[in-house]
């Protein structure tokens, strides 16, 4: 089955400043992949050399098989966009707005476009905005329109750069909620955020990215054994005894970290604790997480 | 086919929903012209012999009003598509740069004949203009106005800031209008100034309409339609070539 997207050796200069080192990258049907890193790390200018909106200074990008230069027409209808800024058409309701980007793609008016139109907008709780100005809509309601614009053509390969920023919890919910029924259905998500535990929630696969490269690529639960580790941390009236000290990593006021490997160490350290005369007023484990997998990754 | 239908009806209705100010307004201005000029000028000798001022004065009025709107409605939608970002809409898409460039042209001309047909309208109560020919009328009509629709494509896609776009507005194309022989024929003008009018294009656009409607004019009608068609031509290329090459739209 070919790849829903497949980068190969993708550069992309600016004058002397290099956004895009030689990005390789093969993204297979179905999946919900995340592309992170920190600002200016080349995400966006990779999106944008998919999308068409940035051309590429050597290597090829396909999504679904289709050359985004070559084959521009057919790689652009497999692809929806949500763009990272919230822009919109100020002359227009949301209803025209979907109507108008439904034709760009070459669909025609007609019953069958309304109707998706309107399931659309009742997935992304805008049914009742349907007929307003886009103007009237808030910062949230028009990052909706923007998700149902990206899908109003029904593209297989879905991309969001950066959904979610500054957006309320019930919209993000709402979108999640979603996208993962899109995904369920097929479609393959390509996912930029900054808030690194939706990646690590939804995401079956993570692309890591610093200074136009990519630094670490997996599976989310490669990642997170490699870089990350559990963690129990164990709240202590009193000091720490001497003992115990050297199997500590870090600790925090009354709070110190152990790291453990699995669950059944739990009880063993706590048994060394109390065999130490340490008294243990509270305690917690901490599963892997993908914050720390960044930090580690980024810092490398 | 359909991507193409969609961008033109998109272009059409951006204008319609403030017809007030792309339409109502510059008829109003035409008049307000119309009016002063005809009142100023009153009695003068006219350019040619049995046509009044005000019969000379009202299709010059109406092209330059078609010329100016051309302009306006492909150099505006651009520049303010760019500048909020919603240009990224028609980039997405599979549109290619002929749906792009004919969207965009025939919705500016749409409008511009819209003005046009209003200026003439509110003219033919002032005065009576006679019609030597429907053909050239048209033909100066479409093909003044897909010139200035293509000059103001290739305005929006240089321009930055509406600023950018204002000074190319003011310092090339108000001039050029204004001499190019609307208010006045250039036979009235000492031989300088005259040579000077033979090399302004806006000057052959203005002299061809107006000889739809009085079967006379400073030039051969067939010398004005060759440079209309020629510039219009030339223009419409190098407007395909930036549209096609990405020019300020595609890094």
């Amino acid at each position: 089955m070919k790849a829903a997207i497949e980068v190969q050796g993708v550069e992309k200069r600016f004058g002397s400043f290099v956004a895009l080192a030689g990005i390789s990258v093969s993204i297979a049907q179905g999946e919900f992949f995340a592309l992170l890193g920190p600002n200016g790390a080349g995400k966006t200018t990779l999106i944008s050399a998919l999308a068409g909106l940035t051309r590429a200074s050597a290597g090829t990008l396909r999504v679904m098989g289709h050359d985004v230069v070559s084959d521009y027409r057919a790689a652009r209808r497999a692809l929806g966009i949500v763009p990272q800024e919230i822009v919109f058409d100020p002359f227009f309701s949301v209803r025209e707005t979907l109507r108008f980007q439904a034709g760009y793609f070459g669909i025609a008016r007609g019953a069958a476009l309304d109707n998706w139109i309107d399931e659309l907008l009742a997935k992304l709780s805008l049914s009742d905005k349907a007929d307003q100005n886009m103007r009237q809509l808030s910062g949230g309601m028009k990052r909706r329109v923007l998700v149902a614009q990206a899908l109003v053509h029904r593209p297989p390969v879905i991309v969001l750069d950066e959904p979610t920023a500054g957006v309320d919890v019930e919209l993000r919910q709402t979108l999640w909620a979603f996208i993962r029924e899109l995904n369920a259905a097929g479609h393959t998500i390509l996912l930029t955020t900054h808030y690194l535990e939706e990646a690590q929630q939804l995401c079956s696969r993570i692309a890591m990215m610093k200074l136009g490269k990519i630094v670490a690529m997996d599976t989310t639960d490669h990642l997170l054994n490699a870089f990350s580790e559990r963690v129990l941390r164990v709240k202590i009236d009193g000091d720490l005894p001497a003992s115990q000290a050297q199997a500590r990593t870090r600790h925090a006021g009354a709070w110190h970290h152990f790291t453990i490997h699995d669950l059944s160490e739990v009880e063993t350290r706590l048994a060394a604790l109390r065999e130490a005369g340490a008294h243990i007023t509270n305690l917690e484990v901490a599963e892997p997480d993908l914050e720390e997998v960044f930090i580690n990754v980024m810092n490398k | 086919m359909i991507g193409f239908q969609t961008l033109l009806l998109k272009e059409i209705l951006r204008f319609w929903k403030v017809g007030f100010q792309t339409v109502a307004a510059p008829v109003l201005t035409a008049l307000l012209y119309l009016f002063i000029f005809s009142h100023v000028m009153s009695g003068s000798n006219a350019a040619f012999p049995g046509i009044t001022y005000e019969q000379f004065l009202i299709p010059g009025l109406a092209m330059m009003s078609m010329l100016q709107n051309a302009f306006a409605n492909t150099s505006s939608s651009l520049i303010q598509s760019k500048i909020t970002g919603n240009i990224l809409f028609i980039l997405l898409p599979p549109l290619s740069h002929w749906n792009f460039y004919g969207a965009y042209l025939i919705a500016a001309v749409v409008r511009a004949l819209a003005v046009g047909l209003g200026v003439f309208l509110v003219g033919i109560f002032v005065a009576n203009v006679p019609v030597h020919s429907v053909v050239w009328i048209v033909v100066f009509a479409l093909l003044g106005s897909g010139l200035l629709a293509a000059l103001g494509l290739i305005a929006g896609l240089w321009a930055d800031k509406f600023d950018q776009l204002a000074a190319f507005q003011n310092f090339i194309i108000m001039p050029l209008t204004f001499l190019s022989g609307v208010f006045y024929s250039i036979r009235s003008l000492p031989d300088f100034w005259q040579g000077l009018s033979h090399v302004n294009p806006f000057f052959y656009m203005i002299d061809g309409f107006r000889y739809g409607f009085f079967g006379k004019a400073d030039v051969s009608v067939w010398l004005s339609f060759g440079v209309t068609a020629g510039a219009f031509f030339c223009l419409s290329v190098v407007t395909l070539y930036l549209l096609k090459s990405g020019y300020k739209l595609r890094q």
